[in-house]
């Protein structure tokens, strides 16, 4: 068996429908780290997560999880893939009795001693519809499912949306304690980090289908300055180098590469950015050229 | 140990850390010998990046404060090391100067000065003596 730093590969995947089209999506995710997968709704997020768990065949690119191809071994391919999103994937009539019993049907490496202590753990009562959980319990119960299971790699579909902060602060933890042996790794998708941009060691920007940025956090959040100033301050020299200006009736608001700080007078405001302000001037940039 | 990160710092959060690090290995709140916690679980501690506490280290480690052996951690080194001791040696001179122009400010004699300096000696030797 090989053995690689890779858990998720991702090689020139494009796939074609009628209206939209995912093109040459291309990156690594190492054993051990948490990517966040960013884009506006419609971006092309679902679709590469898609192509990932199997559920539509991409027209070109390959993938690869843990070293594995779909086509050499389905199952543990799909067993090695925890998948957690916005929408619960189970029958709102379920109580937990129902899940425990698909769980162990579907799943052969679905450890149920292990599954009841989670629940335990997180107080989900046992006799309730799920349909009647909170949110904060339908995710819990959602990582409950995931950890129980032999998985490599965890992927999250916009699945904070709408969390309360507690919850989102209890999620940011089970993502790290999910990471914290080195052997495992995660995808998460959404249009808006926010808390979670904290814990991203890498970040793929996606937008109508292809790549913008694509670096580690850190790196993307020194390579800019978030800038702010009057229109009338802005030279040639600056206006050609701002990224996304936007106008606003008291003045203007842009991302600015590092490398031309240089080029700011102590009249200018600016501070480091985070990821959804660089997002959001990106667009602007790309919008704007239309 | 203590490490406190701010999202509204100037300063990057990997040098935030490797800044608490340093200033409490040199005043010696973390001893020679310690072994910190791994990249990893500090990472899971204060919520931050692997990539984020994974820099602060090889920070610290290339200006000779830790040294990381695979499967022993990170291990505070010794203080006698030329690096360390020219970081000492950096922060002695920068107290001094600055003791030094709030003298030349007031006009203060450098005699005087240095009357104040031998004193302080004196009285920090007393101190440590009791």
């Amino acid at each position: 068996m090989t053995k690689t730093m890779e858990l998720l590969e991702v090689r020139g995947v494009s796939k074609h429908y009628k209206d939209f089209s995912l093109d040459n999506i291309d990156f690594v995710l190492p054993k051990g780290y948490i990517m966040g997968y960013v884009g506006q709704n419609g971006a092309g997020k679902t679709t590469t997560i898609n192509v990932i768990t199997h559920v539509c065949k991409q027209q070109k690119g390959e993938v690869w999880v843990d070293g594995q191809q779909y086509d050499q071994d389905p199952i543990r391919y799909r067993e090695s893939i925890g998948y957690i999103s916005e929408e619960f994937g189970f029958e709102k009539l379920f109580t937990l009795k129902e899940i425990r019993k698909i769980l162990s049907d579907f799943y052969p490496t679905f450890n149920q001693a292990y599954f009841d202590e989670l629940i335990m753990k997180w107080n989900l009562p046992e006799k309730k519809a799920i349909g009647d959980f909170s949110k904060g319990m339908k995710v819990k119960l959602m990582f409950a499912t995931v950890f129980a299971r032999e998985t490599k790699l965890l992927i999250l579909d916009e699945a904070t949306n709408g969390l309360d902060p507690v919850v989102r602060q209890e999620v940011l933890q089970l993502l790290q304690e999910y990471i914290a042996d080195g052997e495992h790794s995660v995808l998460f998708s959404t249009h808006i980090l926010s808390d979670l941009e904290q814990i991203a060691d890498y970040i793929y920007f996606i937008h109508d289908g292809r790549k913008v940025l694509y670096d580690a956090k850190e790196e993307l959040t020194e390579s800019y300055l978030y800038v702010k100033g009057s229109e009338e301050m802005l030279t040639e020299e600056l206006r050609r180098n701002m990224i996304g200006i936007i106008n606003h009736a008291f003045g203007f608001e842009a991302i600015l590469p590092s490398s031309h700080a240089g080029l700011l007078t102590k009249d200018f405001v600016y501070e480091k950015p985070d990821i959804d302000r660089i997002v959001i001037h990106f667009i602007k940039e790309r919008e704007g050229k239309r | 140990m203590r490490i406190i990160v701010s999202n509204q710092s100037e300063l990057p959060i990997y040098a935030q850390i490797k800044e608490q690090l340093k200033e409490q290995i040199l005043n010696g709140q973390i001893p020679e010998g310690t072994t910190l916690p791994s990249i990893r679980q500090l990472a899971k501690e204060i919520g931050v990046s692997v990539i984020t506490t994974t820099r602060a280290y090889s920070d610290l480690e290339a200006e000779g404060f830790i040294a990381t052996m695979q499967g022993k951690g990170s291990v505070v080194l010794s203080k006698d090391n030329s690096m360390v001791r020219e970081q000492y040696l950096m922060r002695i001179e920068e107290g001094l100067t600055t003791a030094i122009e709030t003298a030349r400010v007031m006009g203060l004699p450098d005699e005087e000065l240095t009357g104040i300096f031998r004193n302080l000696l004196r009285e920090t030797t007393d101190k440590k003596k009791i």
